[in-house]
């Protein structure tokens, strides 16, 4: 890779931190609230301070905080981080085209920085992995400014978990930031159509323990997405079913036409 | 809460984080996913924001909410709209959180 300067200075270096900027609002509300929460369950300051900048995963944060504050055996709170992050094993066997060229100690730091957001918005933008582009670069920008938006607020929600209120339910605009992300994702009916699924799997799955009714969800998604691709009869009756009624619906025009 | 089980907790938590986020970045050899394998993963991000996301808004406590004073659907509604019509993220959290915040400080929704 280049000196610092030169990723910096790179064109994509600057699309990546701009991109990452229109959700960084949602990134805030969610990294003060986590803040706040890890004060409020009972953290130190300094160990609070300790856990936004090592651990740097707001999920886990928020989910392992509550088994802290309750003295939960420690085996248990990693089995549930493990489970939280299980996502990122399967972001991580994408990443791997886009970062093997680089030297192992990097490539590890690249997986460490990288959130939900960094890979959601650079698999959006960069389908392919090519080295011509500067891709990295803009993971880099992207990773950055998430980082940036996240540590600062958690700092301050730290610091200041006795005057900042809660009951306004500021936390809700990181869902919101997710739920963008979503629909900006939505390219087709394949696509909607595994997001409610995995939605309603989420649900119906919550009671499992650890949070796994996140991989039930992804597994879930995944099947209807693969059976639709396949272009087997499944996949394909669910696909006209899909299609019909808007062929109903054209055809109905159509009717009406005829008779005027 | 004792400052030895927490430190210890956060330092497994840690290397947690980096195992998990490179899992399959540590390894030199060439990695051959079979082809079904790449074509299911393409739905993986989106799978993983909807079971996030959705849950948040319908429910409460582990529990599907029952009814249609709360906060959360109105705001979503009106951030799903704003999406839709006018695109952008940053509009779309500004919209729900304006709907949001005056509904429950107000409403008490």
């Amino acid at each position: 890779m280049h000196s610092f300067r030169d990723t910096v200075r790179h064109p994509q270096f600057r699309a990546g931190a701009r991109d990452m900027g229109t959700v960084s609002l949602g990134i805030a509300a969610w990294g003060l609230v986590t803040g706040v929460a890890m004060v409020k369950s009972g953290l130190s300051i300094p160990l609070a301070l300790l856990m936004t900048f090592t651990v740097f995963a707001g999920s886990v944060q928020l989910a392992v905080i509550p088994l802290m504050m309750v003295a939960a055996p420690i085996w248990v709170i990693w089995a549930t981080a493990v489970c939280i992050n299980l996502r990122f094993v399967i972001f991580s066997a994408q990443w791997r085209p886009y970062f093997m060229r680089y030297p192992l100690r990097q490539r590890m730091l690249f997986g460490y920085v990288s959130g939900d957001l960094t890979y959601v918005m650079f698999m959006k933008r960069f389908p392919e992995p090519r080295d011509d582009e500067g891709q990295v670069e803009y993971f880099l920008g992207g990773s950055t400014t998430n980082w940036l938006a996240w540590q600062l607020p958690s700092v301050a929600g730290i610091l200041l978990a006795d005057v900042i209120p809660t009951h306004w339910g500021l936390g809700f605009a990181g869902v919101l930031a997710l739920l963008g992300l979503t629909y900006s994702l939505l390219s087709d009916r394949a696509t909607a159509l595994a997001a409610v699924v995995a939605g309603a799997a989420a649900v119906a799955a919550f009671a499992l323990p650890f949070r796994l009714h996140i991989v039930v969800a992804i597994a879930a998604a995944v099947c209807v997405g693969l059976m639709i691709d396949g272009g087997g009869d499944a996949g394909r009756r669910v696909l006209s079913a899909l299609g019909r009624r808007r062929l109903q619906a054209v055809a109905g025009q159509a009717t009406e036409r005829a008779a005027a | 809460m004792n400052d030895g089980y927490a430190f210890i907790t956060i330092v497994g938590l840690v290397a947690i984080t980096v195992f998990t986020r490179s899992f399959f970045l540590v390894s030199e050899k060439e990695m051959v996913l079979p082809d079904w394998v790449k074509r299911g993963l393409r739905y993986a991000p989106l799978a993983a924001l909807a079971a996030v996301v959705v849950p948040e808004i319908v429910m409460t406590k582990g529990q599907l909410i029952t009814t249609w004073q709360d906060a959360r659907l109105y705001a979503v509604a009106v951030s799903t709209a704003y999406f839709f019509w006018r695109g952008g993220i940053l509009g779309t959290i500004v919209s729900g959180m304006a709907v949001l915040i005056p509904l429950k400080l107000v409403m008490g929704w």
